[in-house]
């Protein structure tokens, strides 16, 4: 387990990934059976050179070894065990290491799970996961050795920025970039699709799942940084539209899209360009976003400017995988035939709707996101893009989506009217129209009472969606029940995840009516916020392993009866002459009370504390929703159609659904 | 200041989702207005506005000493009755038009500020093309399989299906 | 089976490996200005040039003397204002441009937000390039000159015109030629 070994195994991965990538596809093209069978023994086998690659890392993290570079720089003796493990993808060499090995997961799974797939698509799809992870595996071997030395190892690390010792900051990378990753798949299925020149109803339900997981882990990752930034940086935000977090945010857009559209390939053998194109498109965003904010052109850290040599190559990287896949569809896409006839209105048009209005976001984020580094180079004047703009321009498109998200899952396919489906859809109107009495009369703002309504209307016809396919209540409830168990189990997860959605806007719609105040006081005082009392109760030092905490004790009372005692502290760290806040939050799902404790003035029993008092209502719905939209994901990924994914099984089954229709 | 921020950030940039300033913003509540009227003004003032040495956040919203003292000149020219545009003016003199979180509308940002109307546009003539097209198309001649699936259209005419 | 003709088709699918080409180009020249020092997607641009210099009087900065806008339009040479302060990194490493620089133009120097004693003791140990230096505790006049950070200079013609203004050191080759340029230009 030491450092040479883990840059032999990481060599060795890269190998594995370039025969990867050399022998399925050749073997694919030359219909050599014996090379197409060698690729799931090539993924599994990169996996697990990488696997052992990232093992040395972590062990030599663990065992304090600061003749590592990577590990001097950001590790320390006296940081706990969990950091010093997470600690190893905490920094641009790690986090690529972590980015292959991710990328060699995924290679793996496809050769573990697709064993059902035509062994020539198989055998496409493998090596083009291989080759993208060989390119990464190169990077990480040229320009960003994490296994690199330094002589004379020093004795201690300088790595104990006490802001990244944060459990939520530890685990959203690898779920991030699980989601980022994710994504590779239904690439590499696109791009072995258009070598194929072929796209059918197969392709669209092997694609889905894939793309639903890989949007699983992002909707997670990206709801976990937000909730990590409101709950460290101390002033109740949670979404700043900031080029790191539009970065991450593109590819959702686009990914969302793109499980939408599969499932009209799946369905109807329609809309495959745009598919492969959005298939594409996810990948590449999810590439160039991650990578570009790096390069400092997005961000202010000129974390690749230090090292041209990184800038360029990633450059490259990013050419040869998104330039190689576009060129492929600008060449092979006008072969792929166009399929089934639907009209306007129907589940299909529907999609093509949602597509349009995601795609509209997207391209609206991507847009202001991109705009000041174009204007600068372009004109050479600076300019601002922030969230007065992007609230401008995204909400007023997402508002039409939230509105058709209720209808759209009802409506049939081919062809439909509206009418029947409103029909339905009576109980759910009634009570959107409640949500928008009583918001109207509680809220305060148009676009809160907007969200509000809108939230429970997608809410009450996700559920109304279901009740009326096991024609709940018509009929006997053993009836219902036993309807509901037979009901696809995607039908179920779409309609939970929709549900999410109305989650999350319900709560973005309550953070809007959130409350704050800002106070300088003594103990003993109180003050009233939200119909809550704060009462300062005390202040004291207390001695932490490598800091010191200033812990204030603020006990919240509502109409004399005590709530809870919060403890909001501030700490100093020793050696880096650095202080953190730590908020303290207390939460009844229906509001946070959110404390921060910030300067003090004056000693003994006369000083004062500047605290910062929150009253945020619904907040943790909106990370709620999130979790209820991945939870949705996993039911439809847990769909029988898919596990049993044969082709022949898919056969059948299409035979049988199509009679039935 | 920028540039020793952007050292401190260099350590951190390296996570993907590195926040936009790490703050520790508690702000000093002698800086705000007596009038409520005039405070809630000067939040919606600096809402507009950048903080120049952070990222995309607004001065409200950060604690880097120079999102302060914006905050101080902000509030000052609110008590003297500036209106909102006088302020902005005032910013934008000194600090050009980076300092707006939402750029003006100029030739340059044309773009920027059509998009979301050019994307939808263009969005739903695609839409619209593919109809057009496919329902030019169906009376052509079908081939059979073409026939066949034209049949099990007819076929599946009306019904509610997932 | 479309109405589309071929051609037609073959072009519309080409435009998003169009589109990502023209990214990729401007993201090379991007990349590449940056590590040239001649791009940075972060300059605030702050339009200084052109603008009379705002009202202001400063106390003393020890070793110099302060000054008022007064002053500073009273000259009948150009002056270089420098914002400065101890506690930054790039102002050190700009000092040996400055001393240099020092030789061809006057240079008034303002310590920004920095406490009197290390901002002295700096100047004592970088070696002094300041004619005259004024101290800006609160940082107030700082942002009224429109300085989002130091080091900051402008250049100031006589009358209290600002012709020239660069954020970030002179250590930059690309700021310290653009200044010369600049300079070439005025009558000293």
């Amino acid at each position: 387990m030491n450092p040479e070994l883990g840059r032999f195994a990481l060599a060795l991965a890269c190998t594995i990934a370039l025969a990867q990538t050399i022998l399925p596809l050749a073997g694919a093209q030359r219909r050599d059976v014996r090379l197409m069978a060698a690729a799931p023994g090539l993924a599994i086998g990169q996996l697990l050179a990488l696997a052992v690659s990232f093992g040395c890392l972590i062990y030599a993290a663990v065992t304090n070894d600061f003749s590592v570079a990577n590990i001097a720089e950001n590790s320390a003796v006296a940081k706990p065990l969990l950091y010093k493990i997470t600690g190893v993808w905490g920094n641009h060499e790690g986090s690529v290491l972590l980015w292959a090995l991710i990328l060699a997961v995924c290679g793996a799974a496809v050769a573990g799970f697709g064993r059902n797939l035509p062994a020539a698509l198989r055998a496409r799809v493998i090596g083009i996961l291989g080759g993208v992870a060989a390119g990464f595996e190169l990077f990480c071997l040229i320009t960003s050795d994490p296994f690199d030395r330094i002589w004379p190892a020093p004795m201690d690390g300088q790595g104990m920025n006490p802001l990244l010792q944060d459990p939520g900051l530890a685990f959203h990378p690898p779920i991030l970039y699980t989601g980022y990753v994710g994504f590779a798949v239904p690439f590499a299925f696109a791009v072995a699709a258009l070598i194929e020149g072929r796209v059918d109803a197969t392709w669209g339900r092997w694609v889905r799942p894939w793309t639903v997981a890989a949007w699983c882990f992002l909707t997670c990752g990206i709801a976990l940084g937000s909730w990590w930034s409101y709950y460290v940086l101390g002033w109740g935000g949670y979404w700043f539209w900031d080029p790191v977090e539009n970065a991450s945010l593109i590819p959702w857009l686009s990914g969302t899209a793109l499980m939408h559209s599969a499932i009209v390939v799946e369905k109807r053998e329609t809309l495959k360009i745009w598919t492969i194109l959005l298939a594409i498109g996810t990948f590449s965003f999810s590439l160039s976003g991650t990578f570009l904010v790096r390069s400092g052109i997005l961000n202010s850290v000129h974390a690749f400017a230090n090292d041209p040599a990184r800038g360029v190559f990633i450059l490259g990287l990013l050419a040869l995988v998104i330039g190689g896949s576009l060129t492929l569809f600008a060449w092979r896409a006008p072969i792929l035939t166009t399929g089934g006839l639907f009209s306007p209105v129907s589940r299909e048009g529907m999609l093509v709707l949602n597509n349009v209005l995601l795609c509209s976001i997207c391209a609206v984020v991507l847009t202001g996101t991109m705009y000041p580094p174009f204007m600068s180079l372009l004109f050479g004047r600076t300019i601002s893009v922030g969230k007065p703009f992007f609230d401008a321009a995204t909400i007023p498109l997402a508002i039409p989506i939230f509105a058709l998200m209720g209808i759209a899952p009802m409506v049939p396919w081919k062809r439909a009217r509206i009418a029947p489906v409103l029909r339905h859809l009576w109980l759910a109107s009634i009570l959107a129209l409640v949500a928008f009495a009583i918001s109207f009369w509680g809220l305060s703002g148009v676009l809160p009472i907007l969200s509000a309504t809108l939230a429970v209307w997608i809410v009450a016809s996700s559920a109304t969606d279901i009740a009326t396919r096991i024609a709940l209540f018509r009929t006997s409830p053993s009836q219902s029940f036993r309807r509901l168990l037979a009901l696809p189990r995607s039908a179920i997860g779409a309609a939970i995840a929709h549900a999410g959605v109305g989650v999350t806007v319900l709560g973005l719609a309550g953070m809007s009516q959130a409350q704050h105040k800002i106070v300088e006081i003594p103990i003993g005082q109180t003050e009233h916020l939200a119909g809550y009392d704060w009462t300062l109760t005390g202040v004291k030092t207390e001695p932490g392993p490598n800091y010191t905490a200033l812990v204030a004790s603020i006990e919240i009372r509502r109409n004399g009866h005590l709530v809870t005692v919060m403890h909001p502290s501030k700490r100093s760290f020793n050696t880096q002459n650095q202080t953190t806040t730590e908020v303290s939050i207390h939460t009844n799902l229906l509001a946070d009370l959110y404390g921060v404790i910030g300067d003090s003035h004056g000693e003994g029993p006369a000083a004062t504390y500047v605290l910062r008092l929150h009253w945020n209502p619904l907040a943790p719905w909106m990370w709620l929703g999130a979790l209820v939209m991945a939870i949705g994901g996993v039911f439809s990924l847990s769909d029988r159609r898919i596990r049993i994914a044969a082709p022949r099984r898919y056969q059948a089954d299409n035979a049988t659904m199509e009679t039935t229709r | 200041m920028t540039r020793f921020l952007r050292h401190l950030f260099l350590s951190l940039s390296l996570f993907l989702i590195a926040t936009p300033y790490i703050a520790l913003a508690v702000d000093d509540p002698s800086e705000m207005l007596p009038d409520p009227r005039d405070e809630a003004r000067a939040e919606a003032i600096g809402a507009q506005l950048r903080c120049l040495v952070c990222q995309n956040e607004s001065i409200e919203d950060s604690s880097a000493g120079l999102a302060r003292d914006l905050r101080k000149v902000v509030r000052e020219h609110v008590a003297k009755g500036e209106t909102n545009d006088q302020i902005m003016h005032w910013m934008v003199v000194r600090y050009g038009n980076f300092i707006r979180l939402s750029p003006p509308l100029t030739l340059a940002t044309a773009l920027l500020w059509g998009m979301p109307a050019l994307a939808l546009l263009i969005g739903l003539l695609c839409a619209f093309i593919m109809f057009r097209r496919r329902s030019v198309t169906a009376p052509l001649p079908l081939d059979p399989d073409e026939q066949k699936r034209l049949d099990e259209l007819s076929r599946g005419k009306g019904q509610t299906d997932a | 089976m479309s109405e589309i003709s071929p051609s037609r088709r073959r072009f519309l699918m080409a435009i998003p490996l169009a589109g990502a080409g023209i990214a990729g180009v401007a993201f090379w020249k991007m990349l590449s200005g940056m590590s040239a020092g001649s791009f940075d997607p972060h300059d605030i641009h702050a339009p200084a040039a052109g603008r009379v210099i705002p009202d202001f009087d400063l106390p003393a900065q020890a070793p110099g003397e302060g000054f008022s806008s007064t002053d500073l339009r009273q000259q009948t040479k150009p002056v270089l204002i420098n914002f400065f302060a101890s506690w930054c990194i790039p102002c050190i490493a700009e000092m040996d441009a400055l001393l240099s620089l020092k030789k061809e133009v006057e240079i008034w120097g303002i310590a920004y937000k920095d406490k009197p004693e290390n901002a002295e003791g700096f100047i004592t140990r970088a070696g002094n390039p300041y004619t005259r230096i004024a101290s800006d505790r609160e940082g107030r006049v700082a942002i009224d000159w429109g300085v989002s950070g130091v080091p900051e200079s402008f250049l100031i013609a006589p009358g209290g015109h600002i012709i020239w203004h660069g954020a970030g050191g002179f250590d930059n080759g690309n700021t310290l030629n653009a200044l010369k340029a600049v300079l070439a230009k005025v009558p000293a």
